[in-house]
């Protein structure tokens, strides 16, 4: 059977955990995953460039012993000549087993999927959903704190147009003793609507702070974003507002000593370089953890798509 | 005011008052070769006040369209000049190419040949969302 993930909601709970322990036994043995899709081919079909995602995504295939082709830009491929997405899928469904695939029109990915006879994976499309880096972002908090019950988790920055937060939100209303702490500038505070189909819908208790500093010794993970220049309507706003959150060890001070901080990257100046170095750091953990889920996901889809 | 009964057509009852143009507008009727009435404000004892649209031929209307509008409508289907059968109309799941999405970010914008589908999320409050990009619709 055909699957496809195209938002982090196309998976249960269940299948959650259970990607989350595939990716842990990856992480633990490789070696025995490493010919696990020899002779299967993941087409990477990038209509915009995102060297992180479709690097992960590469690496994540090789790793399983399998194959990759595709093309990291539109430019590169049919879509310049005026190819529908549908017919790309058709026809990349001759030649590939999988199909990630980025574009920046929201719901392409859809299309891709009801057009191929192969699973989609939806590797981000435009502002609407990235559900690899959800699954990532969820993977990592798993490996640092043990579990994805029973935390609070701060969300600081943009909060109004960073999908990766409204995702994460969306996925971690389905476990049970999560509190939410919201740390943005009011004009980038978190749309109502997630407020209120996701968080209040669900029961889940948050507040919202513009004082990062304040809130910092609740927390148990702090997800950080980027605020975005062109996200504002003039520049002074932009720029009163552009160093409101930037984390440097200072800020930690008051900070749990097992705090996870998390950024879905790439970062701008919102975390100081000093942090780097400092164990409660785990961005950088974040991107590998990236390639593993990738796998642990490619190879539950191609394995169903077998059966 | 007079409007002259019709033999065989249809004529679309009980609409919430005000809103017959939306449903003239999504029906495409300004399109269609027959007459088409449309009576607004009419007084009525269950509602007050409705709207009422005749057609004089038995043309193909969308339902969902209706139900998307108002679902409290009614669609009668006259021949020789009395009711043949009436059809209820009901919130649809899913609406296909009766509104448009119009978030720009959407893919049905650069690609024009895909069906316009919105789903209901949420029955209660009337939101349906684009099936590609999940914009919720305006509501009617």
């Amino acid at each position: 059977m055909v699957r496809n993930i195209l938002d982090v909601v196309d998976l249960s709970v269940e299948e959650i955990n259970d990607l989350i322990k595939l990716a842990c036994d990856i992480i633990n043995d490789p070696k025995a995953y490493s010919e696990k899709c020899r002779g299967k081919k993941l087409a990477t079909l990038f209509f915009e460039p995102s060297t992180r995602t479709r690097l992960s995504f590469e690496a994540a295939m090789y790793e399983l012993g399998g194959s990759v082709l595709g093309f990291s830009e539109a430019q590169s491929s049919s879509a310049s000549k005026g190819e529908s997405v549908a017919d790309t899928a058709r026809v990349v469904s001759c030649y590939a087993d999988i199909i990630a695939m980025r574009h920046p029109k929201e719901g392409a990915p859809r299309v891709a999927a009801d057009n191929a006879s192969i699973p989609v994976i939806n590797a981000g499309d435009g502002g609407h959903n990235h559900p690899t880096q959800t699954l990532t972002d969820l993977l990592t908090i798993y490996r640092e704190k043990g579990r994805l019950n029973d935390f609070t988790i701060g969300f600081c920055g943009d909060l109004k147009f960073g999908r990766t937060v409204h995702s994460l939100i969306n996925a971690l209303s389905r476990y049970t003793g999560i509190k939410i702490v919201l740390i943005s500038p009011e004009e980038l505070k978190l749309p109502s609507y997630v407020k209120k189909d996701v968080l209040m819908a669900k029961g889940i208790p948050y507040v919202q702070t513009t004082d990062l500093e304040s809130v910092m010794p609740e927390l148990d993970i702090l997800y950080m974003t980027r605020v975005q220049k062109e996200r504002f309507f003039n520049e002074e706003d932009y720029l009163r507002l552009k160093d409101s959150y930037i984390l440097n060890m200072k800020k930690l001070e008051n900070a749990k000593k097992d705090l996870c901080i998390l950024h879905p990257l790439p970062r701008v100046n919102e975390i100081s370089r000093e942090v780097d170095n400092d164990p409660r750091a785990c961005y950088f953990k974040q991107v590998l953890n990236g390639k593993y889920i990738r796998m642990a996901l490619m190879l539950t889809l191609l394995e169903e798509a077998a059966r | 005011m007079k409007i002259d009964s019709i033999q065989n057509g249809i004529v679309i009852d009980h609409i919430t008052a005000g809103r017959a143009m939306d449903l003239y507008e999504l029906l495409g009727l300004k399109n269609v070769e027959c007459s088409v009435a449309m009576l607004m404000n009419v007084t009525s004892s269950k509602m007050g006040k409705k709207d009422i649209i005749k057609l004089d031929a038995d043309i193909p209307v969308d339902l969902d369209a209706i139900g998307y509008v108002d679902p409290g409508a009614t669609v009668n289907y006259i021949k020789n000049g009395v009711l043949d059968h009436k059809q209820s109309i009901r919130m649809p799941k899913m609406l296909k190419n009766v509104i448009k999405c119009k978030n720009p970010r959407c893919i049905t914008t650069v690609e024009q040949e895909l069906d316009q589908v919105f789903k209901l999320t949420d029955e209660e409050h009337k939101v349906y969302r684009c099936l590609y990009c999940e914009t919720q619709a305006e509501n009617k």
